[in-house]
């Protein structure tokens, strides 16, 4: 097994069977993480590999380059993995999640916009504690606005702090 | 505005392009069909108070009645990107298709490039080159706000590019977006005429010219690289186009159609003439549709 070489960009072995890199995750275990946390169809990462350049920062790109690529950035950064509870980006739920089904919480537009300023909020939540994707209803649909973290009965905004806005 | 008098003999009824170039832009937005879609970023708007109007010329550039477009759910869902409206222009001269493999060489902040990829479905591999990190940086917040997927994203001189880093022999497209004096941005940038000068653009273009060569050595045969800028100077547009062409046999300048006022590129300025074929491009100045000014050359190869 070698090390994740944080200077370039390789890509995920299909199945932990293929791993070559220590602590790496699989490209079958994130798209199982991504369908069984938010219950999003599997078909929508076809043609997708991912990507580990910093430790544990996963990105999805609709291509298939011959790795390593050394470049600053390769697809999107969707998920930080390598940790005990694998963590979304906010880039990553607002392009995947669009249709997810599952671990979603839809808040009103004064609990909406409280999220998006970065706000704690108390939230009556029945379901899973952990990441959870935070959305509203606007323009005829409901949509992924970022993560929050769901834990003693507070939704934590997961907004970065330079997409945090206050209207 | 002294340094835009040598233009008088070019434009006409100068008294209105000067009268134009005086006057702030419109708030323009373009929506981002890789998250978000014309209607319900319209319908956000609306739903706020902020008045849309659209533009003829493309279904996804819009007026809104806004200062700041950046505080809205729209800009946040990554539904619509501040752009000026001109600077909408390149990427569909260009119009790459899915899948092709496409090079911006300088593509900070992103504008354009995201608008790329956008044409592109989100699928194949634009690459986003630019030889300012500091840029770079803006351009990798676009790109994630936007959810752009297919993008790489590089930091080197355009005129030394290695494509075989992102596993690339020649690329299908490529988007030159020269660094310029940028003269036609004077809409917004008040400033943008103080460094302005037919010296600095002469300085620029060979820069500029270097830039073109690189492009055009990594397109492959049958392929399309766009040229622009966002000055008026004949020495920054025609005359580096002129320059390139002569040096490949197989280049051509080709007609493209948009819906926007225009005037034909120049095929003479300050004693020197340039290929018949540079009639083929287009220059957009501030009063005939109410943009910034602009220039852009489609060549193929």
């Amino acid at each position: 097994m070698r090390d994740n070489d944080s200077t370039q960009f390789d890509r995920l072995p299909e199945t932990g069977a293929d791993r070559e890199v220590e602590g790496r995750p699989s490209r079958k275990a994130v798209v199982e993480w991504w369908t069984d946390r938010f219950g999003v169809e599997p078909s929508i990462f076809d043609g997708y590999t991912f990507w580990e350049k910093g430790a544990g920062r996963v990105w999805a790109l609709p291509a298939n380059p011959d790795p390593p690529i050394p470049v600053e950035a390769l697809g999107l950064n969707v998920l930080r993995t390598r940790q005990e509870h694998w963590k979304p980006t906010t880039a990553g739920v607002q392009r995947f999640c669009q249709e997810a089904t599952r671990n979603v919480v839809e808040l009103d537009r004064e609990k909406a916009e409280r999220f998006l300023a970065g706000e704690d909020q108390d939230l009556d939540w029945e379901g899973d504690w952990g990441y959870l994707v935070a959305a509203h209803d606007i323009a005829g649909g409901v949509e992924p606005i970022g993560v929050g973290l769901f834990t003693y009965g507070s939704l934590q905004s997961m907004v970065p702090k330079g997409r945090r806005r206050e209207f | 505005m002294e340094a835009l008098r040598r233009y008088e003999s070019i434009i006409d009824d100068f008294e209105a392009f000067l009268d134009a170039c005086e006057r702030p832009l419109p708030t323009v937005v373009r929506v981002n069909g890789i998250t978000g879609s014309v209607e319900r970023a319209v319908e956000a708007f609306e739903a706020d108070g902020v008045a849309v109007t659209r533009r003829d010329w493309s279904d996804r550039v819009l007026e809104v009645d806004t200062e700041k477009p950046g505080n809205t759910w729209p800009y946040v869902h990554g539904w619509v990107h501040g752009q000026e409206e001109v600077s909408a222009i390149p990427a569909c001269v260009l119009d790459p298709q899915p899948g092709d493999a496409v090079w911006d060489t300088c593509a900070a902040p992103g504008s354009k490039a995201t608008q790329l990829a956008d044409l592109m479905d989100d699928t194949g591999l634009l690459v986003a080159n630019d030889d300012n990190l500091g840029r770079l940086s803006a351009l990798r917040g676009n790109a994630d706000r936007l959810g752009v997927t297919c993008a790489a994203v590089t930091n080197a001189d355009a005129r030394r590019f290695d494509p075989s880093v992102v596993d690339v022999e020649q690329f299908d497209r490529v988007l030159v977006d020269a660094p310029c004096t940028c003269e036609g941005t004077i809409r917004k940038n008040l400033d943008a005429l103080d460094e302005a000068s037919p010296s600095a653009s002469r300085n620029l273009a060979r820069l500029q010219a270097d830039i073109l060569r690189r492009a055009v050595e990594l397109t492959r045969e049958g392929g399309t690289v766009v040229y622009s800028t966002c000055t008026f100077a004949p020495e920054e547009n025609e005359a580096v186009v002129d320059g390139v062409l002569g040096e490949f046999d197989a280049l051509s300048v080709e007609p493209y159609d948009i819906a926007l006022d225009h005037d034909d590129g120049l095929t003479e300025w300050d004693g020197e003439s340039y290929d018949e074929s540079l009639a083929n491009a287009k220059r957009f100045y501030p009063h005939q549709n109410d943009t910034g000014g602009f220039f852009a050359a489609k060549l193929t190869l």
